[in-house]
Order: structure tokens, then sequence, then C-alpha cells
């Protein structure tokens, strides 16, 4: 079978106008395909970037929240409640919100502040600049260096800037995992001097992190939460909830959707008309072999290989294509929120898979009726 | 005469559904011997052409039976047929069927790919026979690079490649002017026929007749009379 599918490898490639027409085809479907599919991975990644990089195991809110962002304070006795509940190792108030900082130029930039829990810092980044105890020192934060880290200038340890008209000092630079969405700099400090320093309404917790005693007790913790009257979510659960909220509830899932299906449609029409055509301009060589005594099971396996080559080829070349386009991307504008994930990959595939069955189906059809006696005849 | 390479008889083949139904073929009996040259001549429509594909195993009769080397080609299976005419017929269409995107010698190579033979042990064996048919050095060039005289050489060697024991031309001049078409076929008569192999030809060239052991006369899907040779 070996010399059959090198002959049809043969055929394919040395037609060099169609075999170039096809996998321009499937490359640039694949490409746009992967590219929307990208941008969408991007943008849920950094909606959940401050989930991802605390790294606590159970969140506990209000259940109004639906996004990371959008928290709605909850009174004190929600942590001390949670804190006596069966199966909670410990718990500790987080604060995150929004502040405009004056910079020393006088000028205001909108920050995040993440306010940590001052006997644990957990859920703390990793520092590269400063020692992790000057967070307790006076109007002490730490400024995380991402792409958003040059709108507060480039701050170094000891640069100072205003909050509310409260000193603040920069004491650590560190790194997180993701970036936010909304292209504004992050400072950590913790909890108390996040709430002295920020206005705030009446109940002040963000969230509350708990850490079970063990997996098995996290399901049992979800139900004390309930009654309480809160919501209480894994990691990854509090992360689809994000993600849902911006599929179904911003608009944004179903423009990624169309423009991944459109790509999908402009793929298949380019290379299943292509491949078609290939077929027919074949069709009097297919029936020659299969007067010679090719049996329809080879030439079904050779077209399937062309159709199968040619779909695999384009599918590299399109994800490399789109790796190389991010990359530059990147370069030019840093904020660029696009990741390439296995499930978009495997999504990709399933869908060029999809382009190359079809391609072939109504080859095979075409090849397989034609009459070996038609090419006698002429 | 040698043994019957093929034996033929009662051969039945209509064409068509309703009004427009016509008898291709009507009960057409014939034998062909190893070592002979059987011309099927006659007009355009007479049947030449059906007669052959029957013949050959690739189009099914309504009547008749086909007996090659012994085998009633028409009790086969579908893959068996196919391995029949793989192992057994040699096939040079009127317009050739050379693939334009292989080479020479990748076209001569083609039916021992199709017999699972090593990719290189074909072409080796595809350069032998190209070698016979005085095209060696023709063995990269694609097909649209050869004259039409040599690219019915080229189908003759790709045919011969699998040392079929029965060769089917169809037309082999109609493409080729007077003198390049006698070439060939004198060309096949001196290098091709011999007396373990059966060539038959379809042609109304009566130009290369002269070539014949035999020449077969076909008229409204009968087989009208011998023009030269035996009976039929």
């Amino acid at each position: 079978m070996r010399g059959i599918l090198k002959l049809a490898y043969k055929l394919l490639v040395n037609d060099k106008a169609k075999f170039t027409a096809l996998i321009v085809g499937i490359t640039f479907a694949v490409f746009l395909m992967i590219q929307m599919m990208a941008m969408f991975a991007g943008i849920l990644n950094r909606a959940s970037a401050t989930v991802l990089n605390v790294g606590a195991s159970i969140w506990v809110m209000d259940p109004a929240v639906q996004t990371v962002a959008n928290t709605i304070g909850m009174p004190d006795y929600v942590l001390n409640a949670v804190k006596s509940m069966q199966g909670v190792s410990y718990a500790v108030p987080f604060y995150s919100g929004g502040a405009l900082v004056k910079l020393a130029d006088g000028t205001y930039q909108a920050v995040t502040i993440v306010g940590l829990d001052d006997t644990t810092l957990f859920g703390r980044p990793t520092l590269i600049e400063g020692t992790l105890e000057d967070i307790y020192g006076e109007n002490a934060f730490v400024v995380i260096k991402d792409t958003e880290f040059r709108k507060l200038e480039n701050p170094r340890i000891g640069t100072e800037f205003e909050v509310n008209d409260n000193r603040g000092v920069i004491v650590g630079v560190a790194t997180v995992a993701s970036s936010g969405l909304f292209g504004i700099p992050t400072l950590y400090t913790t909890y108390y001097r996040a709430l002295q320093y920020l206005p705030n309404p009446r109940f002040t917790i963000s969230y509350v992190l708990v850490e079970p005693k063990t997996p098995a007790d996290v399901w049992r913790i979800k139900q004390q939460v309930q009654q309480l009257g809160y919501l209480a979510l894994t990691k990854d659960e509090f992360i689809d909830r994000i993600s849902d909220f911006y599929k179904y509830q911003t608009g944004v899932g179903t423009n990624i959707l169309i423009m991944t299906v459109m790509s999908f449609i402009v793929g298949l029409s380019i290379s299943g008309q292509t491949f078609y055509t290939f077929v027919l301009e074949n069709l009097e060589k297919f029936g020659a072999l299969k007067a010679m005594g090719a049996k329809s099971r080879e030439l079904i396996a050779m077209i399937l290989f062309q159709a199968s080559f040619t779909a695999l080829t384009g599918y590299g070349l399109g994800i490399g294509l789109c790796a190389v386009l991010i990359r530059l991307a990147r370069v030019r504008l840093p904020d660029y929120a696009s990741i390439i994930t296995f499930g978009n990959l495997a999504l990709a595939f399933v869908m060029v898979v999809i382009i190359a069955a079809a391609s072939s189906y109504f080859g095979v059809r075409k090849v397989l009726r034609i009459e070996p006696f038609e090419i006698f005849r002429g | 005469m040698a043994n019957p390479a093929i034996t033929a008889s009662g051969i039945v083949k209509w064409f068509g559904e309703g009004e427009a139904r016509t008898q291709a073929l009507r009960e057409v009996s014939l034998e062909a011997y190893f070592g002979e040259m059987l011309y099927i001549v006659g007009p355009s429509g007479s049947g030449k052409t059906t007669l052959l594909s029957v013949l050959s195993g690739i189009l099914r009769p309504d009547a008749g039976s086909v007996s090659v080397e012994g085998i009633n080609i028409w009790s086969l299976g579908g893959d068996q047929l196919a391995d029949f005419r793989l192992h057994k017929i040699g096939f040079v269409f009127q317009d050739y069927h050379l693939f334009p995107r292989l080479t020479t010698v990748e076209n001569v190579a083609v039916p021992l790919i199709l017999k699972r033979t090593d990719w290189q042990e074909a072409i080796a064996a595809a350069e032998e026979y190209l070698e016979i048919v005085g095209l060696k050095g023709r063995a990269d060039l694609t097909p649209v690079k050869l004259s039409g005289g040599e690219q019915q050489r080229v189908a003759i060697a790709r045919a011969m490649t699998s040392q079929p024991d029965i060769l089917i031309m169809d037309e082999p001049t109609a493409s080729l002017d007077g003198d390049t078409g006698q070439a060939i076929v004198g060309f096949v008569k001196e290098n091709v026929l011999n007396e373990r192999r059966c060539i038959l030809i379809v042609t109304h060239d009566s130009r290369i007749y002269q070539y014949a052991t035999r020449v077969l006369k076909m008229e409204d899907g009968r087989l009208t009379g011998v023009e030269k040779g035996g009976s039929s």
C-alpha cells in the first residue's frame, strides 16, 4: 500500500497549482479559526487572571458576582462563619478593588488594588525585587511587573505615588501568571491597608479564600456556605463562571463563534471545491487505474490520503502562521490577548478533519462511480 | 495455432433503457490464441470497443461467457476480477491515459506499484521496459514533453511491465501519423508478441493490417467475416 500512497502523494504534490491552492485554502481557514479562538481564549484567560494568580482552592462570594472584577462586598461575619465551618483548614479575607493613583508627574492612572490577608499574605505574588516583610511597612505596596507596568512610569523600589490623598510607596516588584483583561496595572498591599486607603461601602470583604482540609470537604463547605446565603466555588468553577459570563452575556462569545464558523465555511468551500476539481480532472486517470486492476479500496485510500495529507499540512501551517502572528503582535502590542490552547488546537483539528472528510467524500463517490469502460470509450 | 488464450461464446450486450435501448453485441463468439496478433476492425459504433471491454474483464456482458486461459472471468468477484486484470491483461488505451504529473518512468511503473512491488524495484523494472521501447533517455521527463509516438511507446511499456499474457490495444494508431503508427505496431509485433502472449487490437486503420495474424471484421454488433487469417 505504501507504493500506492506514494503514487497518490506524487499525483497530488506534482500538480503544484492545485496543491498550492488547496494548502493555501486550508492554511487560511485554520489560521482564521485558531486566531479567533486564540483571541477568545486570551480574553477568557485574562478575565480570570486574579483567580489564576491568587490560586485559592475555594472562593466564597455573593451569589450575584459574575466576574472577579465586579465584586459585591460581604460582611465580616461571613469570614468568621466560614472559618468555623466543618472541613475548612483555613479561610482568609481578600480585597479587590479599583482606584486612581496620582503619579509623580501629576497624572492619574487607574489601578487594581489587591488586599491580601495581613497575617498570612495568602495569594501573594512572586517577588522579583524587594523583600516580602516590607509589605508591612508604612504605606507599602508591591507593584506587578506585567505588560501594564509601564503605565505607572516603570516604578522602582522607593517610587512614591498618591492614592486617595494617601502616600504610597513601592516596596517590592513582583510577577504573576497572567495579566488582567482591562489593561490597568495592579498593586498588592495588605487587606487592612487597602480598606484604609480606599473608600468603601458598609461591607468590605470582596472574597473569602478557603482551603479545605481534604478534597472531600469541598462539597460540604459549598453546602454550608449556601446555607449562609452565599456562594462557594472552586477555582475551576469560578473560572468557568467568568468564562460563561463573557461567552453568553456580553456578545463576545457569539461574535467569535460566528467568525470561527465563517472561517470554517470559507475553508470548507475553498478546499472542498479545489479538491473536488482536482479529483474531477484526474477522474479519467482513476478510471484507467481501475481498468488496470486497482481495487476500489485502493482508490479510496489514495483519495483519503491526498485529502488527509493536504488537511494536515494546512493545519500545521495554519497553526504556525497563527503562532508567528501572535508573537509578532506581542512585539508591538504587549497587551495583545491571544493564547493558543490545546482545546483550540483540538477543535480546529476536528474542523479540519471535517473539511478533509467532506472534500474526499464527493471525490470518492465520483471515483467509485467511474466505469473503466468509459475510459475505453474515450 | 497454439492454445486459445481467450474463448468467448454467445456474448450479448445491451445499452440504455426503454426506447433508447440498443444492442451493442449480438451473440458474438471468437477465440484468440497465444502467439497471435488479432485485429478486430469495423466502422465506428460497430461494437469493437464494447467487445474488447467484455473480453478484458472491464464490462460485464448481459449473456454469454468469456474464458481466459480456461477461467470464466465473469464468474469472478469484483476484487478477483481486478486482480485478473492486473496480472493477466495489459492495456494500451486510445488516449494513452498517462499521468501528466508523473515522470515517464513512474508512469511505466504504475502496474507494478498496483501489484505492491517496492517503489524502487518498480522504477528499476520500468527503466528496463523503457529501454526496450527506446525511451530510456526520456525516463525523467513528464509525458507532455514527449511526442505522440513516444507517448504511445510509454503506454506500451506500461502495459508490458506487468508481463501480461494478453495485451489489449485500443485504436493504437488513432492519434499518430501514418508512418509513426506503422512503426509502433511493427515494433509491438517485433518486440512484444511472443508464443506466450496474445495481442488484441481494435482499429479501423487498414494501413496496419499487414502486421496482423488474423483480422476479424465487425459490423452492427456482429462478427461478419474474416479479412485476413483463418476463421473467427
